[in-house]
């Protein structure tokens, strides 16, 4: 690791700049989390590190018109002791903080967490089921997208080599609205995980699901959004055969691996159970009560 | 050289050291400011041996780089005794012999400082989740979480007002 040149921009045209000259041997940096780890380990051999954090924003929470913009590099502390984004996104707080230990909440990110592009990255699938949108800077100026157009599969992303994630834009929450999100660990806390599962519902005032969307993780090259499995409960009031339908839709998603952490048919079984429990939770919150809130780890 | 001068405040002092990008905040604590009471465990950010407090903020000092600390305010197990008398934590850890080899320890403490600095009547629930990324392999947990209950106790009783 040594030989290394740190540099911390003042302005994201400073980044971009810095990112072209290092000419593929520069590595932005958020947390630090991953990339320090990666560097230890010799699998990242940046000749120049550009820390993000030096920028105006960049890793800070705002309200802007009903919604959240959060920075890219906004640690997991931060968004957790964010009344208001727990209040309307309690989903993709809950998936946010369920990265690492306390230490790595201090620095984890969650545009960090996206562009490492873990299949099992545990604030992806909450981010996609929220309909979150990327905001990202390039030379050109500033383009937005969708988070699930963003991990092209394991360690890959979709970004332009001088592209910089600056922010996650949060939609204003109609009412009546919830999300959640649950992993499946063989313990309670510092794990990967196997499985996850995210999903967001508006319901009508009477109860009776108007949107959803369902995003599972851990079991493809990437997070996955599930349109069928959002359109099983649309138009349901979360009935036995809505769920079912749910479950059959995620099952059928699934194109996970066997590896040490479970099988193929493990994982499909458990995304779909969690996607179930998710969807129940979601709407839970979606009518005002929460029983379920911390039960999820 | 890609070293620069890096300015922190480091348990109320400040300091400055050499920092390139390629070294992690760990490693200039011990090897440039010759603060070797924070550890090295696994270097990967799973064990929290290495825990500092930057900025009122618990990190793993081995997930920082060196130049990110320009700035800022550093907490590390030198600073917890104030003028050689002991925190209440380190004293409660000593009480319970919470600490076997001793390497966790400076970690644990610090993890410890920075939840009863924002928390300062934890249940035993908030302790474990709080110190999940602190691996003992002496103790089992049982002793420290204790030492912390009743340390956070004896600072309660310190706050009271006379």
């Amino acid at each position: 690791m040594s030989g290394v040149e740190y540099i911390s921009p003042g302005t994201v045209a400073e980044a971009i700049s810095a990112l072209q000259a290092a000419g593929g041997n520069g590595r932005l940096l958020a947390g630090g989390t991953d990339l320090l780890v990666q560097m230890r380990g010799g699998r990242a051999k940046p000749k120049v590190v550009i820390d993000l954090k030096g920028i105006p924003g960049i890793a800070a929470i705002r309200e802007e018109a009903g919604g959240f913009i959060i920075g890219a590099a906004a640690s997991g502390a931060l968004i957790g002791e964010h009344e208001g984004l727990r209040k309307a996104w309690p989903g993709v707080v809950e998936a946010a903080n369920l990265i690492g230990s306390t230490q790595v909440q201090g620095r984890a990110s969650l545009g960090g967490n996206l562009c490492n592009a873990s299949p099992a990255a545990d604030s992806v699938p909450a981010l996609i089921a929220a309909g979150a949108i990327c905001v990202i800077a390039g030379p050109n100026g500033q383009r937005e997208a969708p988070v699930e157009t963003i991990q092209s599969g394991p360690g890959k992303t979709t970004l332009g080599k001088d592209e910089v994630l600056m922010a996650f834009k949060l939609p204003k929450r109609p009412a009546h609205s919830g999300d959640a999100y649950l992993r499946l660990i063989p313990r309670t806390e510092m794990d990967i995980a196997v499985v996850g599962a995210a999903v967001s519902v508006t319901l009508d005032a009477p109860g009776k699901c108007i949107s959803a969307r369902v995003s599972i993780g851990a079991v493809a090259p990437t997070a996955l959004l599930v349109e069928t499995a959002g359109s099983a409960l649309v138009g349901s009031s979360f009935d036995d055969v809505a769920l079912a339908n749910l479950e059959a839709a995620v099952a059928v998603a699934c194109k996970p691996i066997s590896d040490k952490r479970g099988t193929i048919e493990y994982r499909t079984k458990v995304a779909a159970v969690l996607a179930r429990r998710a969807a129940l939770i979601a709407r839970d919150r979606a009518q005002g009560s929460d029983r379920a809130q911390g039960a999820a780890s | 050289m890609s070293r620069t001068v890096v300015n922190a405040i480091v348990n109320g002092e400040p300091v400055a050291f050499l920092g390139g990008g390629g070294q992690s905040l760990l490693d200039a604590l011990r090897d440039e400011l010759r603060l070797t009471g924070t550890k090295e465990g696994c270097g990967t950010g799973d064990c929290g041996a290495c825990s500092v407090i930057v900025d009122g903020r618990l990190v793993c000092a081995c997930l920082m780089l060196a130049p990110e600390a320009e700035g800022k305010r550093i907490e590390t197990i030198e600073g917890l005794a104030d003028n050689g008398h002991l925190h209440p934590l380190q004293h409660q850890f000593l009480e319970q012999a919470a600490l076997q080899c001793g390497f966790c320890t400076p970690g644990l403490l610090m993890a410890s400082k920075a939840l009863l600095d924002r928390n300062p009547d934890p249940t035993e629930t908030e302790v474990r989740y709080w110190l999940a990324g602190n691996i003992c392999r002496c103790t089992g947990y049982d002793k420290v979480v204790r030492a912390v209950m009743d340390a956070a106790a004896d600072l309660r009783q310190e706050e009271k007002p006379r």
